[in-house]
């Protein structure tokens, strides 16, 4: 350790590197594993292999369980992307992609939209499923947007983080409401609560993989801005760099992130603050390498959450955000008396 | 009021009528300063006359009323990079960059002069490396910001500001946390900078060592009580009557210290 704190910067590039290889690398190894994995449990890969000449058992690994890990690996991608760009742009170790509302604003547009179109719990017709997720979407949107608007602006990181609480309790207050009102909706809300990534189709995949594709561009882009706020407001600025209108390109690759991710899998806890901070426990980068090792980093950690969720106790499945939260939690809890003993605050 | 901002041509900064507000309270008013290129000026004044908000305002980060000329030209009317490249700016308690290292940090004072998303260039590299050889920072560019002390840090952001290369370098409490030895080095190094032809303003509230400056810049209650050359008797007596006569600015060796009185 202390031989690699005086290395050069070269190093930290290497050891990012290496990181990054290494993600990619377990990212390929769970998705295999994911394809393997079903309601019986964890199957040898040559078992998967062999379903290829039986079209039922092709026809379930190719329907269902590819698409939905892939899919538990995208939405990963996203909210590690998002807690990373959060927590740059707040300047706060502990900013969540969910900050600004975006995870009430989305529960409640999806509590409203099953009351509206009638709450069949999860059988639901593709047109009604695909209707709920538009309806996340542009809640989580929304919720954003009220946000920024009660914050007037993106200025003010202080106000913004109040704002964003704000809109939490009062949506999440009426999200309870509904739920009182029309008890018929609380299970499938449940589901969507928790965070379960059951229902994830190929079109859901492509549609996060497009959204991760250009939030991580965009975000790619914007890292000096990013880099430069670490050394605070006034430095930043004085550095020449255009902050409002790099910051409300940020605070939009936010939303979009988070909202695509709510969107197709529900709430997933903890990734999004996890993965930024596993990253950087590995390497001391700046913005524009941790915001890619961060998306890759939040892949493998929900996809294993995933695999884990489903097969722990096969054939029943475990909400993956129940899980992600206990890890979460408890990586969180470590981090926190690790930083003690430095004598820093987190 | 005084001298058309354009006829100052040797004026690294020039401010004219400058007033400037933080919420409601009116810090800065009337302020009409020129300051000259090539020379160190020492901004000094009792807690809460305005230094550092007049050195906001005159690297143009702060709103204000008046006007402020960089190197001749009208500061609001240079486009951001411009400015940047000329001035260099180094704050006060402001960085949590503990996450970067401290090679990544100075990197970051190159900023002005890189296109955008091109990778550094060797220039770049030697910028940075010169910047923390100055501050003897070299030997720890590896290591995170929050793996360092409160005076390592400083000499690292002190790197940051002198990687910009700028014309003028604007330093708002830049002695703080070091020790005596590197406080030495710190007046060594602005030195070098002025007789290399670039102009140093910082706000200081060590007054024996302001007093080391060409030039000083006395405030009080959001104004300018005084400028004129460190040696000058004028300026001392400025001084004394600024902090209430509780201070005695009197000759040692071959400079001057603030002594305090009882």
């Amino acid at each position: 350790m202390i031989a690699t704190l005086h290395e050069g910067a070269t190093g930290q590039a290497r050891t990012a590197i290496t990181l990054g290889a290494g993600l990619l690398l377990v990212s390929l190894a769970l998705l295999l594993l994911g394809g393997a994995t079903g309601s019986t449990g964890i199957a040898s890969l040559r078992h998967l292999m062999a379903a290829r000449h039986d079209p039922v058992a092709w026809q379930i690994v190719w329907d269902i369980r590819l698409p939905r890990t892939a899919g538990a690996w995208l939405a990963g991608a996203l909210l590690g992307l998002a807690g990373a760009v959060a927590q740059g742009l707040f300047r706060n170790p502990l900013a969540d992609p969910y900050l600004l509302g975006s995870a009430s604003g989305a529960s409640l547009a999806v509590a409203a939209a099953m009351v509206l179109f009638g709450a069949s719990p999860l059988a639901t017709p593709w047109l009604v499923r695909l209707g709920l997720t538009g309806a996340a979407f542009v809640g989580a949107v929304a919720a954003v947007l009220l946000t920024l608007l009660l914050a007037q602006g993106v200025q003010h990181t202080l106000r913004l983080l109040l704002a964003g609480v704000i809109v939490g309790v009062v949506l999440g207050a009426l999200t309870a409401l509904i739920m009182l009102l029309v008890p018929a909706v609380q299970q499938t809300l449940q589901v969507f609560m928790f965070g379960s990534t059951a229902f994830v189709g190929w079109s859901s995949c492509a549609l996060m993989a497009l959204a991760w594709l250009v939030c991580m561009l965009v975000a790619w882009m914007l890292s000096h801005a990013l880099d430069g706020l670490t050394l605070g407001e006034a430095t930043a600025l004085s550095l020449g760099l255009p902050l409002p209108a790099m910051r409300a390109a940020l605070v939009v690759v936010l939303a979009l992130a988070t909202g695509a991710a709510v969107a197709q899998t529900g709430l997933i806890a903890f990734v999004g603050l996890a993965a930024p901070h596993l990253v950087r426990s590995v390497v001391k980068t700046t913005h524009g390498r941790l915001i890619l090792l961060s998306g890759l980093m939040g892949g493998v950690l929900l996809l294993a959450a995933d695999i884990l969720a489903r097969a722990l106790i096969a054939p029943q499945e475990l909400p993956v955000g129940v899980l992600t939260a206990v890890l979460g939690g408890s990586y969180l809890l470590w981090l926190m008396y690790r930083r003690t003993d430095y004598g820093q605050p987190l | 009021m005084s001298a058309p901002p354009d006829t100052v041509p040797s004026a690294a900064l020039g401010a004219w009528a400058i007033g400037a507000r933080l919420g409601r309270a009116d810090v800065l008013h009337g302020i009409d300063l020129s300051i000259a290129q090539a020379r160190w000026t020492s901004i000094v004044g009792p807690n809460g006359a305005g230094k550092s908000t007049l050195l906001k305002v005159l690297a143009g980060l702060l709103a204000h009323t008046g006007r402020v000329t960089l190197l001749g030209q009208p500061l609001s009317s240079l486009p951001g990079r411009a400015r940047a490249q000329k001035l260099s700016w180094l704050g006060q308690n402001e960085a949590s960059a503990n996450e970067l290292t401290a090679y990544d940090v100075v990197m970051l004072g190159r900023l002005p002069h890189q296109a955008w998303l091109a990778p550094a260039s060797a220039l770049d590299r030697l910028a940075v490396e010169q910047a923390l050889r100055a501050t003897q920072a070299w030997d720890w560019r590896g290591r995170p910001l929050g793996q360092l002390s409160g005076g390592e840090r400083q000499r690292v952001l002190l790197a940051r500001a002198l990687a910009v290369q700028a014309q003028v370098l604007l330093m708002d409490e830049p002695l703080a946390n070091l020790d005596p030895p590197h406080q030495a080095d710190w007046l060594a190094l602005v030195r070098e900078l002025v007789a290399g032809g670039k102009t140093v303003v910082s706000v200081l509230h060590e007054i024996s060592l302001a007093l080391r400056a060409d030039e000083m810049v006395i405030m009080a209650g959001g104004a300018v009580a005084h400028q004129g050359n460190c040696r000058d008797p004028a300026t001392h007596r400025a001084l004394e009557r600024v902090f209430d006569h509780r201070i005695a600015i009197e000759p040692l060796l071959d400079q001057w210290v603030a002594l305090p009185k009882s």
